[in-house]
């Protein structure tokens, strides 16, 4: 019995740092943009079809792909920025959250037209599947993901609050009209957020790629559950993102387990609504109410 | 209360416009004929087919053009509300034998309530809350009907869906729907000067000021949410009876975009654009059919076109073409009203119209104010003053109910209204301006002052319903100076007249105690003068008044009373004069020597 829940509980926290992964990348656009870019969990899809493309197609090696697909993401992220969010950027939230919807849908189907509906498999990084440790079998690809998301925390904690980029970043999203004046480039650093939070979107989208099959529905599934993290753990609040995305990920794979296969997919949608009704400021709760 | 008294204005010279279904007897005959084509013209099967699609699918973007249109809220999951009516029908009448009408009541129903839930738990929070909640909730319902398989037969779908008696024949079912759609459109185009629609229309332009205005933002918008869902339910219901199958993938995350991209492209704010979006985005695949042999081809070209609407044509086809027939169209110009406003301030508790005791608001660690006493006498002008941060507009934001109060007690004419949000305070008897103008920017002077004049418990146009309050508003409009120009769009006044039309706007009311936050902002000497000047007639008439503002000279002539506030506390108060000359409040603006 513990064995089984030791088991669930990593393989939960394994997939729960997935969402966290690509909830950052919400919250790093939400706080430079204050729009929430709907096409967020797209990056992650488009980035394992490269992958894909590299590393499979054309037999690459994996590193190779891995640094090519990040690159094509961060290319993604400058015509995203330039194409849908930059032309809108003085218009009000509603039409912007329209667009990256309507940018979500034609990523989706391109890949869709271009690629067809047949799921793809991407190997792992590891040629060893895993681990046993103890009562636990620890899959080696789950443990990357883990290992991945606490080195970026702790890169994105030194970037935005070490480096003068990152100071620069968080004045733009805080004040854009001052930070422009005290001479920071505010299409810039607004273009930069774009391309860092398209290429991590990415880099989750190939670390999960193993786990799940590659496929077109797994960005709009996966951009669920991060959003549903990051209002677990606060709108805007990158460490509330990651307690969200993890404690998500558990919640689902105990939920998979114990109550319902088929409605996997359906127990962020309620933890989503739980936490809207009862605690709309999320766990690290700010800011929620649009300002008077 | 204030009774209808017998030196209220008769209404005499407006003219009675005809009544409103005769007036628009053309839609009605034009909607006869369509459904009497519908029903007699023998149409082949595939054509039927595509007709019943574009009708059907007509009545669900209707929805959305209430919902995104008119009150400026999202919703993604009008697919799943179209399903629910199309199982519910489906189910009902083909496993239960149930009565066709039973059915599709049902199924308006669960989606009303499904909606309604929908709304209520999250449209308290900001708009992308609602986007991803709908996204999910349109997940979820996939989901179910693909895995309750005793209930929806899963994937295989309902299959053999009834007709009510009297349409059996695909022909008059066509007519029926047609008929259907024609009522429907009918509601939504007229829903916009309807009270419930002018409040959306409020909400969308501007939250914060509906609220002041007596409007519950909150309830607006989960009506037009209510509403938008019902309307996909029917649609749903409607469709499953013509086409008699349905299955899961009808009504999918996809459908929900195809019916945001017909709302969009045909033009989000009226039912005649939601038609041609609806009509385009059915017959342009039936010609492109070859882009169909690639899947997901179509599904990117809807995705890349509603980058390019949003980016191009934000008020889609109808916005486009309808922008430029009203700009052909000679301006109607209304006649100044005749009988002069009357300010029949209620009066119900004593000599003093607002009780503040201890009031107090803490931002974290910061005491914005800090048990401030504020007692305003009944038909004076009372005025806040205090040096920038001193916390006059953080107490007006909390009389208001914008803020919440730390602590302290707020007594308008006898009712507490400490704890009640925006709308009820108005509904009490309070108005206000803002000092960052805030009018709902895409409706007339007209239009924004009915708003006001909406106010419930405004007793002075309680019968008589849309003329009294048409007349009450020009009547408002015409004792700041403007009622000639009623018609116009606020973004053609200048700053000085947006001031005035929201003096209008609050006064059109009848509140008790009128709050003006630095009315004289931003106003050039002329305009102050004239400023004054109506100060002086609202006073006349007996309405108390709390006024914010720098300019001593406005505040020292216009106030009988003044409060002084100074880092949160109040450091004078008295007779305007003694208070002026008070040695605290002089070091206050010009420092000590």
């Amino acid at each position: 019995m513990m064995d089984i829940v030791l088991q669930l509980l990593f393989t939960g926290i394994g997939i729960g740092a997935v969402y966290a992964l690509v909830a950052l990348g919400f919250v790093l656009i939400f706080r430079a943009t204050n729009v929430v870019n709907f096409a967020q969990g797209e990056f992650s899809m488009v980035a394992a079809y490269l992958m894909v493309v590299f590393s499979v197609d054309l037999g690459w090696p994996y590193w190779l792909s891995f640094l090519l697909s990040l690159g094509g993401m961060a290319l993604l992220g400058v015509i995203f920025n330039l194409g849908v969010y930059y032309p809108l950027r003085h218009r009000s939230f509603l039409p912007v959250i329209i667009a990256t919807i309507g940018a979500s849908i034609l990523m989706a189907n391109s890949v869709l037209a271009i690629y067809g509906p047949q799921p793809q498999v991407l190997q792992g990084w590891f040629d060893t599947p895993g681990i046993q440790l103890g009562p636990v079998y620890l899959d080696s690809q789950y443990l990357l993901i883990i290992a991945v998301t606490i080195l970026l925390v702790i890169f994105n904690y030194w970037f935005f609050e070490r480096t003068m980029l990152g100071k620069k970043l968080q004045a733009t999203s805080q004040d854009k009209e001052m930070a422009s004046l005290l001479g920071i480039s505010v299409s810039t650093m607004i273009m930069i957020t774009f391309i860092y939070s398209a290429v991590l979107g990415g880099l989750a989208g190939i670390l999960v790629a193993p786990v799940l099959f590659v496929s077109i529905q797994m960005g709009s599934t996966i951009a669920l559950k991060a959003f549903a993290a990051t209002i677990i753990g606060g709108f805007g609040d990158v460490t509330g993102a990651i307690i969200g995305g993890l404690a998500l990920g558990v919640i689902e794979t105990f939920g998979a387990a114990y109550i319902s296969v088929p409605y996997k997919d359906g127990f962020a949608f309620l933890v989503l609504i739980f936490f809207l009704v009862f605690r709309p400021q999320g766990i690290f709760g700010e800011r929620v109410a649009e300002k008077a | 209360m204030s009774a209808p008294s017998d030196n209220m204005p008769i209404a005499t010279a407006i003219a009675r416009p005809k009544p409103l279904l005769l007036r628009h007897l053309p839609y009605f005959i034009f909607a006869a004929i369509l459904v009497a084509l519908a029903a007699a013209v023998p149409f082949d099967g595939y054509i039927h087919n595509i007709l019943m699609q574009a009708v059907t699918f007509a009545i669900a973007v209707f929805g959305l053009s209430v919902v995104l249109g008119l009150c400026g809220q999202i919703n993604l999951a009008q697919a799943a509300f179209f399903g629910i009516g199309a199982y519910a029908v489906g189910i009902g009448t083909s496993d239960y034998q149930i009565s066709y009408w039973l059915c599709l009541v049902g199924g308006c129903a669960m989606a009303l309530l499904a909606g309604a839930l929908l709304g209520m738990s999250t449209l308290r929070l900001g708009g992308h809350y609602l986007a991803m909640v709908t996204i999910s909730f349109q997940q979820i319902v996939t989901l179910i009907m693909i895995n309750t398989i005793w209930l929806t037969h899963g994937p295989d779908g309902v299959s053999n869906i009834g007709r009510p008696w009297l349409f059996q024949s695909s022909q008059s079912y066509l007519a029926f729907c047609v008929a259907a759609l024609a009522l429907v459109g009918y509601a939504v185009w007229k829903l916009p000067d309807t009270p419930l629609g002018r409040s959306m229309r409020a909400v969308r332009d501007n939250e914060l000021a509906a609220g002041v205005n007596g409007i519950d933002v909150f309830r607006t918008k989960v009506s037009a949410f209510a509403l938008s869902a019902v309307l996909g339910g029917l649609a749903g219901g409607l469709f499953a009876g013509g086409f008699a199958y349905v299955s899961p993938d009808q009504f999918a995350f996809a459908d929900s975009i195809q019916f945001l991209t017909m709302s969009l492209l045909g033009g989000v704010a009226s039912p005649i654009g939601s038609a041609i979006g609806t009509g385009l985005l059915i017959l342009i695949p039936e010609w492109l059919r070859f882009l169909k042999s690639v899947p997901g081809l179509y599904l990117a070209i809807y995705g890349l076109s509603v980058i390019l609407i949003i980016r191009f044509m934000p008020d889609g086809i109808w916005g486009f073409v309808s922008s430029g027939l009203t700009r052909l169209r000679a301006k109607v110009k209304t006649p100044p009203a005749t009988a002069t406003l009357q300010l029949k301030p209620a009066t119900v508790g004593g000599d003093i119209v607002l009780e503040v005791t201890g009031l107090a608001k803490y931002f974290g660690g910061l005491k914005a104010v800090d048990g401030v006493d504020i007692q305003v006498k009944r038909g004076g002008v009372h005025a806040l003053i205090g040096p920038n941060g001193s916390g006059k507009t953080t107490t007006l934001n909390v009389l208001s109910g914008l803020y919440k109060a730390t602590s302290g007690k707020i007594v308008l004419d006898g009712t507490d209204i400490t704890n009640m949000p925006p709308h009820l305070r108005t509904a009490a008897g309070l108005g206000r301006t803002f000092q960052n103008i805030r009018l709902f920017r895409s409706m007339t002077a007209l239009e924004n002052v009915e708003i006001g004049a909406e106010r419930p418990g405004n007793t002075l146009i309680k019968q008589g319903g849309g003329d009294a309050l048409t007349e009450r508003a020009m009547e408002a409009l015409t004792f700041v100076g403007l009622g000639s120009r009623a018609n116009e769009l606020i973004s053609s006044f200048s700053y000085g007249h947006q001031r005035l039309i929201e003096i209008a706007r609050a006064l059109a009311a009848n509140p008790t105690l009128l709050l003006l936050d630095e009315p004289a902002a931003g106003l050039n000497s002329t305009e102050k003068l004239e400023l004054h000047e109506l100060l002086k007639r609202i006073a006349a008439q007996g309405l108390t008044i709390l006024i914010i503002d720098h300019d001593m000279t406005l505040v020292s002539e216009a106030a009988q009373h003044i409060t002084v506030l100074n880092f949160g506390r109040r450091i004078a108060d008295g007779e305007s004069m003694a208070v002026l000359r008070h040695p605290d409040v002089v070091s206050a603006y010009l420092g000590t020597e």
